[in-house]
């Protein structure tokens, strides 16, 4: 647990519920990033442009990060793993109607039996397929 | 236009708490999902505190009629727990954990010049546009088209 970093943690944490409880107050809408980006990708509506700067906004914080203290990047893992683990990832968030922002921070903060399930189905495949495949893959 | 600069404060403010969290390093995420190995259970505490400011946050929001920019408030209303949502999460967690990427880490990663956080991210839109792709064609054959 030597890599255990419980402060930012809870700082990073505590703004990102922050982010979400913005977005409602704001724009009504709930932060879950699967489907903010998806909507952004579909026929221009009333509601697509918000999710333009949404995700800009998510990528003006990379490029400050970089900016700000220099980003170590993994670069011994496999990118055939990354591009195959990209496309079940949309897949399987576009069936699921969700990911990690939107089942985990907005679904149980409203606590809805839908989100808190999809929670848990995937943590439980999430550690199952790194203690059987990514653990054994060189690189890791 | 006032929705487009709240969208960016939303954006911004949550790209910040995962640089702060390190939830943009896949190798931060994979250690939290590495139960069987060198355990870092960071992840816990950043779920665990967005869901609480939320949890809170969400109900005191809720209190007002409408949002400040927006129209209404768009919140899910379904509750029922069918194969596609258990399937497409099952699957989104395999995907998660072969690289230690989800959609939000990922988009704030591209920022960072991560070449993995660009591959990860065309190959995630790929997903999006295979679903609604098979959607499309699985309604057409539902509803066979007519003229016009």
């Amino acid at each position: 647990m030597e890599n255990f970093t419980p402060i930012s943690a809870l700082i990073g944490g505590s703004l990102i519920g922050l982010a979400a409880t913005l977005l409602l107050l704001l724009n009504g809408r709930i932060a879950g990033i699967s489907g903010i980006v998806g909507g952004a990708l579909k026929r221009p509506t009333g509601d697509t442009a918000w999710r333009w700067w949404f995700t800009a906004g998510l990528l003006i914080t990379g490029v400050a990060a970089l900016a700000l203290s220099p980003v170590q990047p993994r670069t011994d893992f496999p990118l055939s793993m990354v591009a195959i683990a990209g496309f079940i990832v949309g897949v399987g968030t576009r069936l699921g109607s969700g990911c990690t922002s939107g089942h985990g921070v907005c679904g149980m903060a409203r606590l809805s039996s839908r989100s808190i399930v999809a929670t848990i189905t995937f943590l439980i495949t999430g550690m199952l397929t790194v203690a059987l495949v990514t653990s054994h893959i060189e690189g890791f | 236009m006032l929705m487009q600069l709240g969208g960016l404060i939303a954006g911004v403010v949550f790209g910040a708490g995962l640089v702060i969290s390190s939830m943009i390093d896949p190798r931060k995420v994979l250690a939290f999902l590495d139960v069987t190995g060198n355990w870092d259970p960071s992840l816990v505490l950043v779920l665990g505190a967005a869901v609480t400011v939320n949890f809170v946050g969400y109900r005191l929001v809720l209190r007002r009629s409408e949002p400040i920019f927006g129209d209404r408030f768009a919140l899910p209303t379904r509750t029922d727990l069918d194969p596609r949502l258990i399937g497409g999460s099952a699957l989104f967690g395999i995907g998660w954990g072969l690289a230690g990427y989800c959609p939000g880490p990922a988009l704030v990663a591209i920022g960072t010049a991560s070449l993995e956080a660009i591959v990860f991210c065309a190959a995630l839109f790929a997903g999006f546009i295979a679903v609604d792709l098979a959607d499309n064609f699985r309604e057409a054959q539902k509803s066979p088209a007519t003229d016009g």
